[in-house]
């Protein structure tokens, strides 16, 4: 299961790009391509945050429904929400096809201190563990 | 995972990189491509089933069906041989332990197939039960491969690897056969709302079957969750679901299983006598779901105030109707509006018949 270098990961298997300097960033999220597999394919997304509103890291923030079973999705950083992919909410599939690129969720102008991420190497020991 | 028994077809599910869960003690492919597809595959063209973790237990010796007319809540005698049916076998207070399909496949000859979860309750039931009659009981489950063909072009796909008289072989029921070199017994049931087969095999010759079959193009693989879509649009109940020993068959609405006036005593008559007099509490439906939000196996089925009226027992987003559908234990007395709660949310679903989904 692909899990890119060049982003980092929440343990509830949201992934990050483009976090640099921490806050005022504006950094884009999805889910990994484990967490898409292990739910199936995705057939609804909603998120209960809109555009200009603010999520905290760890907090749910939406729901994802598979064929198989409903989860919560969480932020895994907080900052006020500056776009929805209107794709993933639309034909929510596209996070299955593409976990990393067309299936983004949501971007993030990031708040304060980024929560505790993990590294591309440390997500990949946390999946290897779970499975 | 490691703990799992594996099936005879276990090579081939890894070497098609399936998603492999623990069903019934199994390591069963949960899917292979993606849900969906298999699931459309079976309603357009044909799939492929591993269903090797089933039971089959065989009862043989003259007084063989006065035996499961004794243990199951159908006659079972009064099948002809070569004919199959669904039925059930039930506690002494009308709980249901397992649904059954029996075969008779020869005179003094069934055939009992088993849930896999329920497969060493029914064995020990069925000895239990026929102890005092002249037959022998034989758990045959691991000699057995079984390999499931569904969907609208099975016979033809079928027909490609057998001399059998498949045209004349009718639903719910089974002959003797050799498929791609292989002795089978052919039986034409199936769980998807499809025609198709269910071809029983040796072990040993369960992956060459498998690969002629998946080698012709329009057959696909499916796993078991698309079997459990393809059985819910079916209005199929699945064990452990739809049907617990907490639920009886009139619940359900399969009292037309329960063979109450067949001859002789059976296990759980007296209750079963007894509920088929009175209207049951609660009664099986199908829901349709306005919403996108599909109704899932636990969630509270809800009247316009909120008063709880109900169970979801099945749910999931249908491929082929395009809505979500569930089937839910319906409290007596309840009509008008109604909705099912889905993690907090009042959701409107419509109580529609069963079976969601019939074939053409």
């Amino acid at each position: 299961m692909s899990v890119p270098e060049q982003l980092q990961y929440s343990e509830e298997h949201e992934w990050v790009a483009g976090l640099a300097d921490g806050a005022g960033d504006v950094v884009t999220v999805g889910i990994t391509a484990h967490a898409a597999d292990a739910l199936g394919e995705i057939v609804y997304l909603e998120l209960n945050k809109g555009e200009g509103e603010r999520v905290e890291a760890g907090e749910p923030c939406g729901e994802i429904e598979s064929t198989k079973s409903v989860s919560d999705l969480f932020s895994p950083v907080s900052g006020e929400i500056t776009a929805i992919n209107p794709a993933a909410i639309e034909q929510p599939k596209v996070i299955n096809d593409d976990p990393y690129g067309e299936g983004w969720i949501f971007k993030v102008r990031v708040e304060g201190e980024p929560g505790d991420l993990l590294d591309a190497e440390a997500y990949t020991r946390l999946t290897d563990e779970s499975a | 995972m490691s703990a799992s028994k594996k099936t005879p077809l276990h090579d081939v599910h890894v070497e098609l990189d399936a998603t492999l869960v623990d069903f019934a003690g199994y390591a069963m492919p949960l899917r292979y491509a993606g849900e969906t597809v298999e699931h459309r595959a079976v309603r357009t063209s044909a799939g492929l089933f591993d269903l090797s973790h089933m039971g089959e237990i065989f009862l043989s010796g003259p007084q063989a069906g006065a035996a499961l007319d004794h243990a199951l809540v159908g006659e079972i005698s009064a099948l002809a041989v070569g004919r199959a049916r669904y039925t059930m076998i039930c506690n002494p207070a009308g709980g249901v332990l397992d649904d059954l399909i029996v075969y008779r496949l020869a005179d003094e000859t069934f055939m009992v197939v088993a849930n896999a979860a329920n497969a060493a309750t029914v064995l020990a039931e069925l000895l239990d039960r026929a102890a005092g009659f002249d037959t022998v009981v034989t758990d045959r489950s691991a000699e057995y491969a079984l390999i499931a063909l569904q969907g609208p072009r099975a016979q033809e796909i079928l027909a490609g690897f057998t001399d059998a008289p498949l045209a004349d072989l009718r639903y719910y029921a089974i002959m003797d056969g050799v498929v791609a070199g292989a002795d089978a017994l052919l039986a034409r049931t199936g769980y998807t709302g499809e025609d198709g087969f269910e071809l029983f095999v040796s072990a040993g010759d369960a992956v060459p079957l498998w690969r002629a079959l998946a080698g012709v193009e329009g057959v696909t693989p499916a796993g078991l969750s698309a079997r459990d879509t393809l059985r819910l649009e079916a209005g199929m109940p699945l064990y452990g679901n739809e049907l617990t020993t907490e639920t009886t068959p009139y619940e359900a609405g399969l009292g037309r299983v329960v063979k109450l006036g067949k001859p002789g005593d059976f296990v759980g008559k007296e209750a079963l006598t007894a509920l088929s007099r009175t209207p049951p509490g609660r009664t099986l439906v199908g829901l349709v779901a306005r919403g996108r939000r599909a109704p899932r196996q636990g969630y509270a089925v809800v009247t316009s105030d909120g008063t709880p009226c109900g169970a979801v027992t099945s749910g999931a987003p249908s491929p082929t109707l395009g809505t979500p559908i569930a089937m839910a234990y319906l409290d007596a007395g309840h009509s008008g509006e109604l909705a099912v709660d889905v993690r907090g949310r009042q959701e409107p679903v419509d109580v529609v018949a069963l079976p969601f989904y019939k074939r053409s």
